[in-house]
């Protein structure tokens, strides 16, 4: 194995790309995930199947749709489980399979599947250009800050709503603003593992963190750290052996989990 | 001494019963209320209503003298321990992780050290909440209500998992907390007893206010206790 790859520019954006996408799934997913909203990222990027659809029959960028028709669907649906009080994992396959039938059709107008659509579905992180690893920076810096700023709010709504609204806290606002940054991470996950298996960086580092048994912040980077060693590690082995990098980095983070769930059985998890 | 609370005509219907019908006290500044009364009495109900999570009722509830639905200040005056903690078992948040949760004021870090030390939890405060006791996770969530330094201490009493021991030192700590530190302290219980021992004040409610007043002049009062003690009874039996 030759250090020469690390010398491509387009490896150098992938793996930028990759570990800002890598911390910002693994950070957004934990709250999801704690609020039993796991599959939510999934359902947010099948409707955005959708979105894309709309984009490349429109002649527009594709993501830019993708971003709109993404978040609008998750607020709806987030609304409508409220108001006509149906059941998380209800809304989230009303989410899921409206979003890829809409595409579908939307495809189907255009005249059938294209390469594009494969590169959305399962993405295409070694050809990220120059702007998007930009906007996945800025987008990545910003959704970081929200979340250092509103913290407390943020953290005490997911562990007990009633008790949050107790001390003053505007819970259904803070749900709301995690939907949105939920939407905005999987539309600009898309490049680095496709529609189809985003809902596995949001969950798999998450589920493998939880199990160390720390506090909130240890959690959360054990949590990063896998995710991005996994990115970056999958990237890697998919161009040194020409396979996919989003299975590839998938599989990684299926294997810490395992390795994860082995040191557990093997009570080498010590509580404090 | 200043009104810590003060209820006025308080009434919340549901669509077939009244949970509440026309309930009016006032709790002073400093006051140990206990708040007695069967299952379904309405308790629950007034407690939401007292925090924000029940907005439908007619008649006013101030606290400090500001209306509930006009001020939001009410919020910062108030610490709230729940009956029943729930949180999702696996939550990957230490003791003093929920502590923290309840401070507004992030640079006072040393606040939950502090008020760990007062509730005998602060060798537990690297533990993960998941791995506490009934007891400890009561006192977890009494540090959390008090780390702000509210003027006014709401609780409603755990009635399982929580062993005796642990009981006693809830008792002593809700004493220290009013005596010492003149919290004004609204508690709902099931313990007659404790509430003889602690509370200089009590409500007696089933669905309506039928008693408020000295503890003293309450538990004096044979026909009262006897009163309460059947409506008490014959709920019980009504749900087992």
């Amino acid at each position: 194995m030759s250090f020469e790859i690390l010398t491509y520019s387009f490896m150098h954006r992938a793996l930028i790309s990759g570990i800002a996408i890598a911390i910002l799934c693994s950070i957004v997913g934990l709250f999801l995930v704690l609020r039993r909203y796991s599959l939510f990222g999934d359902a947010i990027a099948h409707s955005s199947f959708g979105g894309i659809a709309l984009g490349l029959l429109a002649g527009v960028y594709p993501l830019w749709t993708a971003y709109g028709v993404s978040i609008i669907s998750a607020l709806i649906i987030t609304k409508i489980k409220d108001r006509y009080n149906i059941s998380g994992d209800a809304s989230i396959a009303v989410l899921l399979s409206s979003g890829i039938a809409a595409g579908l059709v939307i495809i189907s107008f255009s005249g059938g599947f294209t390469i594009d659509i494969f590169s959305f579905l399962f993405g295409s992180i070694l050809l990220v250009s120059v702007d998007d690893t930009i906007l996945i920076l800025a987008l990545t810096g910003a959704i970081l800050i929200v979340i250092l700023l509103l913290y407390r709010q943020i953290l005490y709504s997911t562990f007990n709503e009633e008790q949050a609204k107790v001390s003053g806290i505007p819970v259904e606002k803070i749900n709301y603003l995690i939907i949105f940054m939920a939407g905005i991470t999987v539309v600009t996950s898309i490049q680095l593992v496709g529609v189809l298996l985003i809902s596995a960086l949001f969950v798999i580092p998450n589920v493998t963190a939880i199990m160390y048994g720390r506090g909130f912040k240890q959690t959360a980077i054990i949590s990063m750290s896998f995710s991005v060693f996994s990115v970056v590690v999958g990237i890697l082995i998919s161009y040194i052996f020409d396979i996919t990098p989003a299975g590839t980095i998938v599989l990684l983070s299926i294997g810490l989990l395992g390795i994860t769930m082995g040191i557990k059985s093997a009570g080498l998890l010590s509580k404090n | 001494m200043l009104n810590a609370v003060e209820i006025t005509n308080l009434t919340v219907k549901y669509p077939d019963v009244k949970a509440l019908d026309d309930v009016s006290f006032v709790v002073k500044e400093g006051d140990f209320l206990g708040i007695i009364g069967p299952n379904g009495a309405g308790k629950s109900t007034l407690f939401d209503s007292m925090l924000g999570l029940n907005t439908k009722y007619d008649g006013t509830i101030k606290f400090f003298e500001e209306d509930i639905k006009k001020s939001k200040k009410y919020h910062k005056e108030i610490g709230y321990v729940p009956q029943k903690p729930v949180f999702e078992k696996n939550f990957p948040a230490t003791v003093s992780d929920v502590v923290r949760m309840g401070l507004r004021n992030e640079s006072d870090e040393n606040k939950i050290d502090e008020i760990l030390q007062q509730l005998w939890i602060h060798e537990l405060r690297k533990r993960r909440i998941g791995e506490l006791s009934g007891g400890q996770l009561q006192r977890v969530f009494i540090a959390k209500a008090l780390v702000n330094n509210p003027k006014i201490l709401i609780l409603d009493e755990p009635v399982t998992g929580i062993d005796q021991q642990s009981i006693e030192l809830f008792y002593s700590i809700l004493r220290e907390l009013n005596s010492k530190q003149k919290i004004t302290i609204i508690w709902s219980s099931h313990d007659l007893d404790a509430v003889n021992q602690l509370a200089n004040h009590v409500a007696c409610l089933n669905r309506t206010l039928f008693f408020h007043g000295e503890s003293e002049k309450f538990f004096s009062d044979d026909d009262l206790v006897k009163q309460y003690s059947e409506a008490s009874m014959q709920e019980h039996m009504h749900h087992h």
